[in-house]
């Protein structure tokens, strides 16, 4: 079997009394969705920090391409090749949306520390943040202000501004949030696509996209993976059905 | 042309005719006026660097000014009296050249920003602004206590530092000096600003998260900016000393900070043309309103609250509307 890009082992991270991860394993091979499901408080906003370097766990060890990269800073992970989008929108408000595409095309390539030339006339930024909108489907609105942009556009800047990073594996936190149902729909088709590209590690409340996407799916419970394994797996898993689908997969 | 480009091609064109007319009509005190509006207006539009497009609220950019007029003060003091800086290891003499000032005045302040950048950007928010507010007060009190230039007292040079070619005894002659540093550090301001570093510490002024993971380090882009900002202050710092052939620990209280924020602030945070506006009106008001009162701060302040509160965008942003987002 090929080596997972990403592989979390044994993860422990407490809040005072609260273990918000609790021995964590998972992994993501090339070419797959894993989709993390579970319900509000389950910790999955603890793990996805600890995955991306916002938060050092308090022991166990992450690794991206098969390097420990436990005690590396955001940047370092941007740099292998994390590419990840927020639950909450953090892009920046104030640029265009061509310009949130350009600063991840300039950060990936690392050319921040020039100081002369317009970074808005140098095609080879232009050219991949133009892509990665066009691919998103926001090719239209590139000139748009980003605070215009409704809710479901920041979620599709999102994922575009990750795009332009070509980054190694993905990490999305509930990209679909807010799409209505086309959107939603579009979105799911657009990601069943790049797993070919670079595999992700999908974070979504969206049941229908989940199921329809994942090739595994990992449900998280009070800081605890309960249950790893296929769409059909998870649907028969007595616990998971106990501890979470309980409502909404009765029918 | 968009309003806001008017606007600023306005402005320029007043900063020409005004003193134009003063020389003509043999009026030295409105040029000399005309030359501290352009020394405040750089020393502001350095701030501006760090305030306007980091996001940084230095209450510290006084030492840099101050260390630039001060870097003016010892060179020229030790020529005036020439007796060398330092005789061992090797040999430094003072100067009464404009351009070895400027490079010192720069290269020091560069310095400062970096050490006193690299500590205080550690932190964010209200403690940023109170360690570099510590910062200035330091330089103020070691200043007030060097009693080798001028203490409490400061140092008065008798003659103006010299340019090649240029008479810089004559008023007109100095300000075209100024304006033409101004315009060259506009310029530069400009560039910066639509640079891929200029992007990236915006996009690190809104949002940190973001920068981070597009693999870049806010950090190190603030140091950068800081470090330019400083030293630009620093130059303004080095002229203003020239222009009053006077330094002193005043140049680096806060008092001086608090002033460059508020030209910026006037004219209008992150406009280009914004420190520029504010120092003019702040001068202009300065001459007009304090020979009426000397409470003519009183009326700043209304007019500083009023900006505040009702055009954020400073007086530029009120006159011109809401910035266009760079193409």
């Amino acid at each position: 079997m090929t080596e997972p890009v990403l592989r979390v082992q044994n993860i422990c991270k407490s809040f005072g009394a609260l273990k918000a991860s609790d021995d964590v394993s998972l992994d993501l091979y090339p070419g797959e969705i894993h989709a993390l499901i579970g319900p509000n408080g389950a910790g999955k906003s603890t793990l996805i920090k600890q995955i991306c370097g916002g938060l050092m766990p308090d022991s166990g060890r992450i690794e991206v391409l098969g390097r420990d990269v436990t005690t590396l800073d955001t940047v370092a992970r941007a740099r292998m090749g994390l590419g990840r989008t927020f639950q909450i929108s953090s892009l920046a408000m104030e640029f265009t949306v061509l310009q949130n595409a350009v600063l991840g095309a300039l950060g990936a390539r690392g050319k921040a520390f020039r100081f002369f030339g317009n970074v808005m006339k140098d095609e080879t930024l232009l050219a991949p943040a133009r892509r990665a909108l066009e691919r998103v489907g926001l090719e239209e609105d590139a000139s748009r202000r980003t605070a215009d942009l409704s809710h479901g556009q920041r979620r599709q800047l999102e994922v575009a501004v990750a795009l332009t990073l070509e980054p190694r594996l993905f990490l999305l936190d509930e990209p679909m949030a807010g799409l209505g149902g086309g959107g939603s729909k579009a979105l799911t088709a657009f990601l069943d696509e790049l797993r070919h590209e670079a595999p992700i590690l999908l974070v979504e409340h969206d049941m229908d996209a989940v199921f329809a996407l994942a090739d595994r799916i990992s449900v998280l419970v009070y800081g605890k993976v309960i249950a790893t394994g296929t769409a059909e797996d998870i649907r028969a898993n007595a616990e998971v059905r106990r501890a979470y689908l309980g409502e909404e997969d009765a029918a | 042309m968009g309003r806001e480009r008017m606007f600023n091609a306005a402005m320029v064109l007043a900063l020409v005719l005004v003193p134009l007319w003063a020389w003509m009509t043999a009026e030295p005190f409105i040029i000399t006026l005309a030359t501290k509006v352009a020394i405040l207006a750089l020393a502001g539009v350095g701030l501006n660097i760090a305030l306007g497009l980091g996001g940084l609220i230095s209450l510290g950019h006084a030492a840099f000014f101050g260390i630039g007029g001060y870097a003016m003060g010892i060179l020229a003091s030790h020529a005036q009296t020439a007796t060398p800086l330092m005789e061992w290891p090797f040999l430094i003499e003072g100067t009464n050249q404009m351009p070895v000032i400027w490079l010192v005045a720069v290269v020091a302040s560069a310095l400062a920003a970096l050490i006193i950048g690299a500590l205080s950007l550690r932190t964010s928010g209200v403690y940023f602004i109170m360690i570099t507010l510590a910062f200035g007060q330091m330089l103020f009190y070691f200043a007030i206590s060097w009693s080798a230039y001028g203490g409490e007292d400061g140092l008065s040079i008798w003659v103006r530092n010299e340019f090649p070619g240029v008479n810089t005894l004559d008023p007109i002659q100095f300000l075209a000096i100024c304006y033409v540093i101004l315009g060259a550090v506009l310029v530069f301001a400009a560039r910066l600003a639509r640079s891929p570093f200029g992007l990236a510490l915006s996009a690190a002024r809104q949002t940190s998260e973001r920068v981070e993971t597009v693999g870049l380090t806010p950090f190190r882009l603030r140091l950068t900016a800081f470090v330019i900002s400083g030293a630009i202050t620093g130059l303004a710092g080095a002229l203003f000393a020239d222009l009053n052939r006077f330094i002193s620990p005043t140049m680096l209280s806060w008092h001086t900070s608090g002033e460059i924020m508020v030209f910026v602030i006037l004219g209008g945070v992150g406009r280009l043309y914004g420190p520029v506006v504010g120092a003019a009106l702040y001068i202009l008001l300065e001459h007009l309103l304090g020979g009426v009162s000397d409470y003519w701060q009183v009326f700043l302040g209304v007019l500083l609250l009023l900006i505040v509160l009702f055009a954020r965008g400073g007086l530029i942003g009120a006159i011109t509307g809401r910035e266009v987002a760079h193409d």
